[in-house]
């Protein structure tokens, strides 16, 4: 990476020295940037891991997210006289029926007509980043019609944070949810034939007399409710209101995240914290060394060859998947 | 008003229809691209770093060449690395974006100043252009579009009668059985995915020098991705592929149908109408439609 | 003596750990109809490859007409005219046949010039075929003439067939074999690679044998005979039960005894692919004990029909009774029975139906499925080091044999098993068989189809014919010729 910065005619000691300290300079960096960006990052990471064992591409995490977003401030700002708690499980449980509504429709299509749910996620992506625009525009934007964001949720549905920093309590349920994903895939028999059907649905149908299309189903669907569930935990804990652009790209880096992981919920944790690292450096990057943070997509990029071209390598691997040139 | 919605769809259907007819090569020999995307991206920032320097006509020749080359290090990866194509696809348009984006600001400074590039005008075809309706409409347009026009019969014509084609197609269908028959593959898949970016970085350009006369980060929009559901629409023949690619387009005209009719509906909707109407379309169509038998396969 | 037209010399070829062939000499003389004989993994094929250049050997040569040539590819080896027609269809299912026939032979694509030129080739040779057509369509006998079209289509003198009445009823071989009779007569020269003694002798005019790579036998047909032969393709006079049968089948009527494991009342079964009938009304009844063999050529319905009593495909219409639990042993070990990526012991819990002792509400106990993939490695002689490796890295007749074991140690009543000993060796065959005889002997119903017709006639206490959907049992000591025509004609 400092080799291309130097390239394209930055100073790469300056820039590389700023994403590190934006991203772990200080106690303040670390949990209010690093962390707290890392928590769509694993919560997406996961849903993704869960599809592709599952032998499904969930490229549409990104217009999920924003589902769960919309659906969490819907409910955020309509709370009225509801405490806290059940405040919060109301706005996140909506998020998660949100994103997996929106990944019925590319669901539907490949069981009933085999669309292949790469495209189909994908385009639905854009259909939701209209749809914000829409909505914040429109039916949900702020009482005063001046700027094109949402009211404020309600208090009572914002996340506690840890006291004197802006990380909120989606940390831990990012943490619950990778534990229990691990639990899932090592330990119970549904977590073994779902890698069974990512791994060789032709056998798992005959052998295993598993239902592949059911399985991917799920898989996909537990994939959109944890893309929603993330935007909505953003929601609830970072913005409390909803805009354009709430999401700089989770949905594309999540793919990274779970693919350097393997696949392994555990490992999205370690993967998810470090492009939370990776995005708050370049946050600080553009500030202090000009460097535009459109430029992390790269990085991402590289990281996904390389795991990739690594497993082709060694032609093994979970994700040395079965749509091979 | 019929004219200028006829117009209008030839003019939004070119640069799709020159990333499917491309895309249809690719997928016939069993490749399947999903970083047209960042390859048509790419050549739209190429074409405007062509044009600055040395008019349009070298935007266009430079959009090609990028395509061709971010193509050429996808087939590495996939072809001759054999990586999964799905994954590397979007891994190929992510740094696309990111690279586009920093080359864009690097190259004309910080974003947002409007950027005003020598473009390709309407060219008249003499005669043809005179004829009611669809003189207007379809030989009234910019270059690119009789470029779109001409490449379907060459693909068709490669395709179906020379043997390169059939080769290409047997790769597509039964590349074990192609190799075989002392097919050379790999080769042949490389080289229709070259063909492939090729067609997608003119997509990009003509976007920039015949539409919209500047670049602006991921001014591509999903195009790509919407070619890719065009060639299945299409049913990866040259023919089907330019009837879908002009129903798409009629779909996205009808916004400026509907403005000019005095509508107010709210601009978002025809935003997403465009990929909706795909999305339906593709349901309605895959289910009776055979794609090549070893696309995406190893 | 006239000079050879393909000679092969001292031909060696390692895969990976195993010595494929170990100095195998090969000589085929102008017009002669050359039989090379072995069983599976005997390295025929191997050697044929290398011939045609598919196979680049680490040692030998290959000379034609006299000369050393550098086989290095099938188009090599076309230009000297040596084609291949091989066991496995080379065709490209999606294309017609003039375009498959095209792209094999490097013929020009003009429609027109070309339809009516491969329709003259068919109707020349005796193998016609509508050029139209397309390849995945035809049935099995016609792709195989698309297959030999396309070899005769390059101008081959030289015709390398491989196993190429494997797939075909016994009327549909002869007419084969006398196919390429009449191809050596008119000067051609054929190797004819097979692992059945009675067709080497019936056919050929020299007969070659190889066992483990190396040629133990090269000379006339006359004067040979299946012991002979038979020793040199196994060596000793290790003669396994399953040889002795060979030519005559004693069929013995079904013998049922106590209640019916598998019941068919008027049952039909779908094609997999969903459009039509692949088993039209059928009523039949097997008993504990019985092992029924299904005698049918490909795509006549008996895949359909195993893998309904398996409860793999819903029957259309009728009653359906099997008891459980049911062991099924699919074609494809590789892409059906097997996941290759996984471990033994993944591919064993694969295969459970959720009443295992290590699977306890949803979880997996996986020490105790590795104990139990332990047992079976053993009980059923896998040559693996441990359950932990991958499937992938056993040979294909330890990977039937894990997919065996897995279903076996069930304790099914019924077994289903779809050519179970394809590819394997003698050994492997003979492991399997004993296996599928001792569950019959402990109280399952076996159900079994193979390709050869031979295995079915050994194997089988009671033999079924499946010839278009229909199920007939042929009467009491028919014969071998007997059944074959039953597979063709279906009793009608």
């Amino acid at each position: 990476m400092a080799g291309g910065l130097q390239l394209a005619g930055y100073d790469a000691a300056a820039a590389l020295g700023a994403l590190w300290n934006g991203a772990f300079g200080s106690w303040y960096a670390l949990t209010s940037s690093t962390l707290v960006r890392a928590v769509p990052l694993i919560l997406i990471g996961l849903g993704i891991a869960l599809a592709f064992r599952g032998g499904a591409f969930n490229i549409g995490a990104e217009g999920q997210f924003y589902a769960g977003a919309i659906a969490a401030t819907w409910v955020g700002v309509h709370l009225a006289g509801v405490s806290s708690p059940l405040a919060i499980i109301s706005v996140w449980g909506a998020a998660t029926l949100a994103g997996v509504a929106w990944v019925a429709v590319p669901v539907w299509l490949r069981l009933r007509f085999g669309v292949l749910e790469v495209i189909s996620t994908l385009l639905l992506n854009f259909v939701a980043e209209s749809l914000v625009s829409l909505m914040v525009q429109g039916p949900l934007q702020e009482a005063q019609r001046i700027y094109p964001q949402s009211d404020p949720i309600a208090e009572a549905a914002r996340l506690p944070l840890l006291p004197g920093t802006r990380l909120h309590v989606g940390f831990l349920l990012a943490l619950f949810g990778a534990a229990a994903l691990w639990y899932l895939f090592a330990r119970t028999l549904w977590g073994f034939r779902l890698r069974a059907v990512g791994t060789g649905p032709r056998a798992a149908e005959v052998s295993g007399r598993i239902d592949t299309g059911r399985f991917t189903a799920i898989a996909l669907a537990g994939s959109g409710a944890l893309a929603g569930l993330a935007g909505g935990v953003e929601v609830s804990g970072v913005s409390y209101a909803l805009f354009q652009n709430l999401s700089p790209g989770y949905g594309f880096t999540g793919i990274a995240v779970a693919l350097l992981a393997r696949l392994h919920p555990l490992g999205v944790v370690a993967t998810g914290i470090l492009f939370g690292a990776l995005e708050a450096g370049a946050g600080a990057m553009q500030r202090d060394a000009g460097v535009p943070a459109v430029a992390v997509y790269v990085v991402e990029a590289v990281v996904i060859v390389v795991v990739l071209l690594v497993e082709a390598g060694r032609r093994a691997g979970p994700v040395a998947g079965r749509v091979r040139a | 008003m019929v004219v200028g919605f006829l117009a209008a769809a030839v003019r939004v259907a070119t640069p799709l229809l020159l990333a499917a007819t491309g895309e249809t090569v690719t997928e016939r020999a069993g490749v399947i691209n999903l970083g047209l995307e960042g390859i048509m991206l790419a050549g739209a920032l190429a074409s405007a770093l062509g044009a600055t320097e040395w008019g349009p006509w070298a935007g266009v020749l430079s959009s090609i060449l990028a395509g061709m080359v971010v193509a050429a290090a996808f087939s590495a990866v996939t072809i001759g690395a054999r990586s999964d194509q799905i994954i590397a696809g979007t891994a190929f348009t992510l740094a696309a974006i990111g690279l586009t984006g920093t080359i864009y600001r690097q190259a004309y400074g910080v974003a947002g100043a409007g950027l005003a590039l020598p473009t390709l005008g309407a060219l008249p075809v003499p005669g043809l252009s005179r004829i009611p309706l669809i003189g207007e409409a379809l030989f009234t347009q910019p270059a690119p579009t009789y470029l779109a026009l001409l490449a379907l019969p060459a693909v068709w014509w490669v395709l179906f009668r020379t043997r390169l084609g059939l080769a290409l197609r047997a790769t597509g269908e039964a590349e074990a059985m192609a190799r075989a028959a002392g097919v050379r593959t790999r080769w042949v898949r490389a080289g229709a995915t070259i063909v492939g970016g090729g067609f997608a970085g003119l997509a990009g350009g003509t976007l920039v020098l015949a539409q919209v006369g500047t670049f602006a980060e991921k001014m591509t929009a999903g195009r790509g991705y919407v070619a890719i559901a065009i060639v299945v629409l299409g049913r990866w023949h040259p023919a089907g592929v330019a009837i879908a690619a002009l129903l798409f387009g009629a779909a996205t005209a009808l916004q400026f149908l509907f403005q000019s009719l005095g509508l107010a509906v709210p601009y978002q909707l025809f935003l997403m109408l465009p990929y909706a109407l795909t999305l339906l379309a593709l349901a309605g169509v895959v289910g009776r439609v055979r794609a090549p038998a070893d696309l995406g396969k190893g | 003596m006239t000079a050879p037209v393909l000679e092969l010399r001292n031909i060696r070829k390692r895969f990976g750990s195993v010595q494929a062939l170990q100095g195998a000499d090969f000589t085929l003389a102008p017009g002669e109809l050359h039989a090379l004989l072995g069983e599976n993994g005997a390295g025929k094929t191997t050697l044929m490859q290398v011939a045609y250049g598919l196979v680049r050997p680490d040692a030998g040569e290959v000379r034609v007409a006299g000369m050393g040539v550098a086989m290095r590819s099938p188009r090599v080896a076309r230009g000297h005219g040596i084609g291949m027609v091989h066991q496995h269809f080379t065709l490209v299912p999606a294309l017609t046949v003039a375009d498959n026939v095209a792209l094999f032979a490097g013929w020009p694509v003009s429609p027109r010039a070309l339809r009516e030129r491969v329709r003259e080739l068919g109707d020349r040779v005796g193998l016609p075929l509508d050029p139209d057509a397309r390849a995945g369509r035809l049935s099995v006998g016609l792709k195989q003439r698309l297959e030999i079209l396309k070899a005769l289509a390059s101008d081959a003198r030289i015709l390398l067939l491989d196993e190429p009445t494997a797939v075909l009823a016994p009327g549909e071989a002869e007419e084969l074999l006398a196919v390429v009779r009449r191809f050596t007569v008119a000067g051609g020269s054929a190797v004819l690679i097979t692992h059945k003694l009675d067709e080497a002798l019936a056919a050929a005019d020299r007969i070659t044998v190889l066992r483990e790579g190396r040629v133990t036998f090269s000379g006339p047909s006359q004067g040979q005979t299946p012991r002979s032969l038979a020793e040199a393709m196994i060596g000793e006079n290790k003669f396994l039960a399953t040889e002795a049968r060979a030519g005559g089948a004693g069929l013995e009527a079904g013998s049922g005894e106590a209640a019916p494991l598998v019941r068919l009342e008027s049952v039909e079964v779908p094609r997999e692919s969903g459009y039509g009938l692949a088993i039209r009304p059928t009523s039949i009844a097997v008993s504990g004990g019985e092992i029924v063999g299904l005698a049918a050529v490909e795509g006549n319905g008996q895949r359909e029909l195993l893998r309904a009593v398996a409860g793999r495909i819903m029957p259309l219409r009728g009653r359906l009774t099997v008891a459980g639990p049911v062991g099924f042993i699919p074609e494809d070990r590789t892409t059906e029975g097997l996941i290759p990526e996984l471990t033994l012991t993944e591919n064993v819990v694969l295969g459970s139906t959720g009443s295992e002792p290590w699977l306890v509400g949803g979880r997996v106990d996986w020490r105790g499925a590795r104990s139990h993939t332990a047992a079976i490695i053993q009980e059923f002689e896998v040559a693996a080091p441990s359950p932990d490796v991958p499937a992938a890295v056993l040979s294909g007749g330890n990977q039937q044999k894990v997919v065996v074991g897995r279903e076996l140690s069930r304790t099914p009543r019924v077994v289903v098993a779809e050519n179970p000993t394809r590819g394997l060796d003698l050994r492997a065959t003979d492991a399997i068989h004993r296996r599928l005889r001792a569950a019959a002997a402990g109280g399952a119903a076996v159900l079994f189809h193979s390709t050869d017709l031979d295995e079915v006639l050994r194997l089988a206490t009671r033999v079924l014919v499946v010839a278009r959907g229909v199920v007939v049992e042929p009467p009491a000591g028919a014969s071998r010729a007997q059944v074959g025509e039953l597979m063709v004609t279906g009793g009608r």
